[in-house]
């Protein structure tokens, strides 16, 4: 199936902004989607509101713009009623972190057979540019004019201590890595958790001076490196790139599936 | 009626009529006083291969169920005031998308933690008006176990029926409360089904286009159509729409589909109202010290009757009004401040007949406490 085939073309062009990095996960989500080649009807996207959540839009799949922080919570149920569909849940920084906090850890731990995406731009971009958990110390943002005093998440480590099966990171500027950690994320059987880090040049870059979304692209490419790498060593401060965690631990719905079996018993 | 008798507690009847009525999908968080509702889905669920699922709170049971029920499944969940607080929002989505769903609320006293054992009735307004935004929402109650089997049933089928929550607003005593239920055999209480789209394959299907009778028909989410569901105004295919000829027909058709069905919506009973005087009108287990003290006043010769609501959403106001023809005093016995006082009168002309009996300690209400406010209304003094 070509690529067209599994958007929906009449939304098109997207309300994205020029330089974000959302569309770009878009497009490494479709390509890995359509490398596996996956029936749209099997395929369920639950997103929920941010920036980020107008993908759910885009897509030709059964489509449930949830709440706020809440699409973990909307696509458990879908899950653990149909556990043969896909399901796959972006998320922005904010909606995943901040108000979706508990459901996302909550997640990671129950390891529910699907894939989180979470779109990082560290800002909340649809409310204009407040700081999010993922902005991080000493960064500017509307809510933030003389600098946050919060820390940042780690979403890496924070899924992986909440037990998450497989864990990674990747980036907008790195498009093929995306698409390639994606469909790792999506065939892993358990709860997958996928970091994409994606620049807002509206907000973030410009409140704090990151210059253009090309700059952003670059910042991407320098500031990161795969995980272990020499790179690494050498400069502590590189952000790793690549998958984390990937373990096969019992997951939810196939362990369910005993339940019923225990309970029929009797 | 020729089931099987059980002796049980409320939150047990709610079950058997909820797994009676094909509920197979139910997400929940414990919490006093509905937490048997959970811990006897938890046993009776997996047994039929339904699911149960213990969430993280609140807000997470009430979003699993209408994602469950997206996939064509009937749902629940079942809390108490805070629990209920927390799943206003999901509520509010249910309502916008149009998610048949059943939420029960085993009231407790409030606000805030308040009293987490003891009964009280003070989520009547919370059930109309708790979710942000206008809109239409059916909220039932009973006052014995056979009624809350039901009106469970009925819960479910008024959800498919209209596609919409429905709230069932139970209350501790009754919860816990045993008694004799005689659970009916399968096929004797009509069942509404999942109406589902007969457009084929390949077809555009509108999961937001009202047929002629007002009824939506739905697609399973991993089914042949795939479409958006959102808390977002839209169309008739689901995406988002600003366009405010859209957005009043939306709004319109949420609130008639509901209020213009009130009187298939409405459950209510009758004890002694055609000649009565003074009219008792309760609901929950309040209804059962009125109907003792109607009974009790009946015997002296009093001409005093009770009217028992169980639909307490869209509230019945053409019923009150009729059944409130006659009677020189109306008095409402509830366990709060007078929430289903207030849509009395508004229902009544000469709402200055209409009084209050009520208590709010925890405690159930009892035929005393109503016949002292029966004497000071007849200046008999207490």
């Amino acid at each position: 199936m070509a690529m067209k085939d599994y958007v929906r073309e009449r939304f098109f062009p997207h309300i994205w902004c020029p330089g974000c990095g959302h569309g770009i996960v878009l497009n490494g989500l479709l390509r890995s989607i359509e490398k596996m080649g996956l029936n749209k009807n099997d395929i369920v996207m639950v997103s929920g509101i941010g920036c980020s959540s107008r993908i759910a839009g885009y897509v030709d799949f059964h489509t449930l713009h949830a709440l706020h922080g809440r699409a973990l919570a909307f696509a458990i149920g879908v899950k653990m009623s149909r556990p043969e569909l896909t399901l796959l849940v972006p998320m922005g920084d904010g909606d995943a972190l901040a108000i979706g906090g508990n459901h996302f850890i909550h997640a990671c731990r129950r390891n529910i057979d699907m894939t989180a995406i979470v779109m990082n731009n560290r800002v909340y971009g649809m409310t204009g540019g407040q700081y999010s958990p993922l902005s991080g110390f000493g960064t500017l943002a509307t809510t933030a004019p003389y600098s946050t005093i919060d820390s940042e998440f780690d979403v890496v480590q924070m899924a992986a201590a909440a037990g998450a099966s497989f864990v990674a990171r990747t980036t907008s500027y790195h498009v093929q890595q995306m698409a390639s950690v994606l469909e790792e994320a999506i065939l892993h059987k358990g709860f997958s958790v996928v970091e994409v880090m994606s620049p807002c040049p509206t907000y973030f870059g410009r409140k704090n001076k990151e210059g253009s979304a090309v700059d952003m692209m670059e910042r991407l490419k320098n500031k990161t490196t795969p995980i272990g790498s020499k790179a690494k060593q050498e400069n502590p401060s590189l952000i790793e790139r690549g998958v984390f965690v990937k373990k096969e631990n019992p997951e939810y719905c196939t362990e369910y599936q005993k339940v019923i079996e225990r309970a029929m018993k009797g | 009626m020729s089931g099987i008798v059980k002796f049980v507690q409320g939150n047990e009847a709610c079950v058997e009529a909820a797994l009676y009525a094909g509920m197979d999908f139910f997400a929940g968080y414990p919490i006093t006083p509905s937490t048997e509702i959970a811990e006897l889905m938890a046993v009776r669920l997996p047994q039929k291969g339904g699911v149960f699922i213990q969430m993280e709170d609140e807000i997470a049971s009430i979003c699993a169920i209408i994602g469950a029920s997206l996939t064509g499944r009937k749902v629940m969940t079942a809390t108490s005031g805070p629990g209920f607080s927390l799943m206003q929002e999901g509520l509010g989505y249910a309502v916008m998308a149009e998610i048949p769903c059943v939420v029960v609320n085993v009231q407790r006293g409030g606000p805030s933690t308040g009293l987490p054992t003891k009964v009280s009735q003070g989520d009547v307004n919370q059930a109309r008006w708790g979710t942000h935004g206008d809109h239409a929402i059916i909220a039932l109650t009973a006052s014995s176990q056979q009624d809350v089997f039901s009106v469970t049933v009925d819960a479910f089928n008024f959800s498919e029926t209209y596609r919409t929550p429905v709230i069932l607003l139970f209350d501790e005593v009754l919860a816990h409360m045993r008694e004799r239920l005689e659970v009916p055999e399968a096929g004797e209480v009509p069942l509404v089904d999942r109406l589902r789209t007969s457009v084929p394959e390949g077809v555009d299907y509108h999961p937001y286009l009202p047929r002629e009778d007002g009824r939506l028909p739905m697609s399973d989410f991993g089914g042949v159509h795939r479409y958006n569901v959102t808390g977002l105004f839209h169309d008739m295919w689901g995406f988002p729409s600003e366009d405010p000829q859209v957005v009043h027909e939306l709004l319109r058709h949420l609130v008639d589909k509901i209020e213009n069905h009130a009187n298939e919506i409405m459950r209510y009973k009758e004890y002694y109202v055609e000649d009565a005087e003074t009219l008792l009108i309760s609901y929950g287990s309040s209804a059962r010290s009125a109907l003792h003290a109607v009974v009790d006043r009946r015997q002296r010769g009093e001409r005093i009757g009770l009217l028992e609501l169980q639909t307490l959403w869209p509230f019945p106001a053409m019923l009150v009004r009729e059944k409130c023809k006659r009677a020189q005093y109306v008095i409402v016995v509830e366990m709060n401040m007078g929430q289903v006082l207030q849509s009395v009168r508004m229902s009544l002309e000469r709402p200055e007949r209409v009084f209050l009996a009520n208590r709010v300690d925890g405690t159930l209400i009892t035929p005393l406490d109503i016949r002292n406010v029966l004497r000071l209304i007849q200046g008999k003094g207490v």
